[in-house]
């Protein structure tokens, strides 16, 4: 492989663009050269230690320190889902729930693609299990929190239509199925439209890494392609399970409508006891 | 004598528990200034709303020994703004429902092509009308409405207390939320009073 090795000269050489920006915010009265500069300094910082923490990962090879990132990961993927939704289930829900089905998804997917389809050696070789995990669970975590917040933002406004069928003696699943419908479609728009763009307008950021390092292009492609599909199947197995996990903690079973099981928002059920206990 | 519908220490916040009991083909009106909590006695009912400590029982039948939509089935809360799911007014009522809501629908004088029409193009007459056929169609046992007739005219009005009058007769039980006080004396026996401070008294019409 022919690849062309970086300096620390050359990094900051590309760093001195980020001038550009800094001048235009400052002529253009943006307030944003604090943030860009903070921004540029963490991606630095976290990158170097990502750096060094992988290296010393893939010479370890060690199963369990593997688990124990990918555990980490996992746990940082589930806060950013939650962090992410306006209005979210009140208590360990909040965070649990989203947390649960990426858990769920992303593992599920990587150990398949580790495997049946990449096949390392030994099978959890970090330098393939935790790229391959990061990218599966960075597109699980926006389509779960996508998902998340559509189920929960939309069902105090759609209260009214979800009533009407529970008061008619609908089941909750069927009187929860258009919103959990719409929420669906939601978390999985942005797979759809990523796999629609790829190749046509944008080269995705792995494959254009793999020509960099002088892999061939055939070959990237096909990793491309594998990584497209586990990332849509991932992103769809944490959808279905955290938004019909949702849908079942917005409701109880005597299949009413708990929205006093979220938090965030103004709650109808705590202002209407005070309107009637005044 | 066994009640058709009967509620023991329905609790409201702040206030004494609440007893009603109902014999078939009866109705009981509910009066009282908004924020009275009259909504809310009747999707306590329903059971819409968490937390109830109250017993209710239909026809000797504790509300508990029903599944929730099976219970709801029977006695059927219609709200004051009606909810709507789909597109078309059609699209809320099973099929095997649809001859039966027709003939209701002219019953109350709406078009027999209502059933086609989008939800978002209905006045607020004709939404709540069809929302009370979406109840009726089911034929439950106890109605529970609130404020059924709130923006109809007087013929409207009359037709629909016809065909809730008709229910009764048939053996269904109402309790209806209405703060018209000729349509309390035209349907109901008892009239439950609320006021502000929570307090409840019944009388008889």
């Amino acid at each position: 492989m022919n690849i062309v090795p970086l300096s620390w000269w050359d990094v900051t050489v590309a760093a001195l663009l980020l001038m550009i920006n800094a001048g235009l915010s400052i002529r253009l009265q943006l307030h944003l050269e604090k943030s860009l500069v903070i921004a540029a300094l963490r991606m630095v910082v976290q990158l170097s230690l990502v750096g060094l923490l992988l290296k010393t990962l893939f010479a370890l090879v060690s199963p369990w320190l593997t688990a124990a990132v990918a555990l980490l990961m996992i746990l940082f993927a589930g806060y950013e889902a939650m962090a992410r939704q306006e209005r979210r289930l009140a208590g360990w829900w909040g965070y649990g729930l989203g947390s649960a089905a990426i858990l769920l998804a992303s593992t599920a997917v990587t150990v398949f693609a580790l495997t049946s389809q990449v096949q390392p050696q030994p099978w959890y070789n970090p330098q393939y299990a935790i790229p391959l995990l990061g990218m599966i669970l960075g597109n699980c975590m926006t389509g779960v929190a996508l998902g998340l917040n559509l189920l929960f933002t939309r069902a105090e406004p759609d209260r009214a239509s979800i009533e009407a069928m529970l008061a008619l003696g609908y089941s909750r699943h069927e009187a929860l199925k258009p919103l959990v419908r719409q929420a669906i479609k939601a978390g999985l728009i942005p797979i759809i439209n990523a796999m629609a763009a790829t190749g046509l307008i944008s080269l995705p950021g792995m494959m254009t890494g793999q020509i960099l390092a002088g892999v061939e292009p055939s070959q990237a492609v096909k990793y491309q392609m594998l990584i497209m599909f586990l990332i849509a199947g991932g992103t769809a197995i944490g959808l279905l399970v955290a938004v019909h996990g949702g849908a079942l903690r917005l409701s109880d079973e005597r299949h009413r409508l708990r929205l006093d099981r979220l938090m965030g928002g103004d709650s109808p059920l705590s202002d209407k006891t005070a309107d009637e206990s005044s | 004598m066994t009640y058709l519908l009967e509620v023991c220490q329905l609790q409201r916040p702040g206030c004494e528990p609440l007893d009603i009991s109902l014999a078939t083909g009866e109705a009981l009106a509910v009066m009282g200034p908004s924020g009275a909590g009259k909504s809310r006695l009747l999707r306590a009912i329903a059971e819409l709303d968490p937390n109830e400590a109250e017993a209710v029982s239909l026809a000797g039948a504790d509300r508990s020994s029903f599944a929730a939509p099976a219970w709801r089935r029977q006695v059927t809360y219609v709200a004051a703004t009606p909810g709507w799911w789909a597109p078309t007014v059609a699209d809320h009522f099973k099929t095997e429902h649809l001859t039966d809501a027709n003939a209701l629908a002219t019953r109350v004088s709406l078009p027999s092509n209502a059933f086609e029409w989008t939800v978002s193009r209905l006045s607020t007459g004709e939404a709540q009308r069809l929302a009370l056929i979406r109840a009726l169609v089911q034929k439950p046992k106890v109605l529970l409405l609130d404020e059924p007739t709130a923006s109809l005219d007087d013929e409207a009005t009359a037709k629909v207390e016809a065909l809730l009058r008709q229910r009764m007769t048939d053996g269904a039980s109402l309790v209806i939320v209405t703060h018209n006080k000729n349509q309390v004396a035209r349907l109901a026996k008892h009239c439950l009073r609320m006021d502000r401070t929570g307090k409840v008294t019944v009388e008889k019409v």
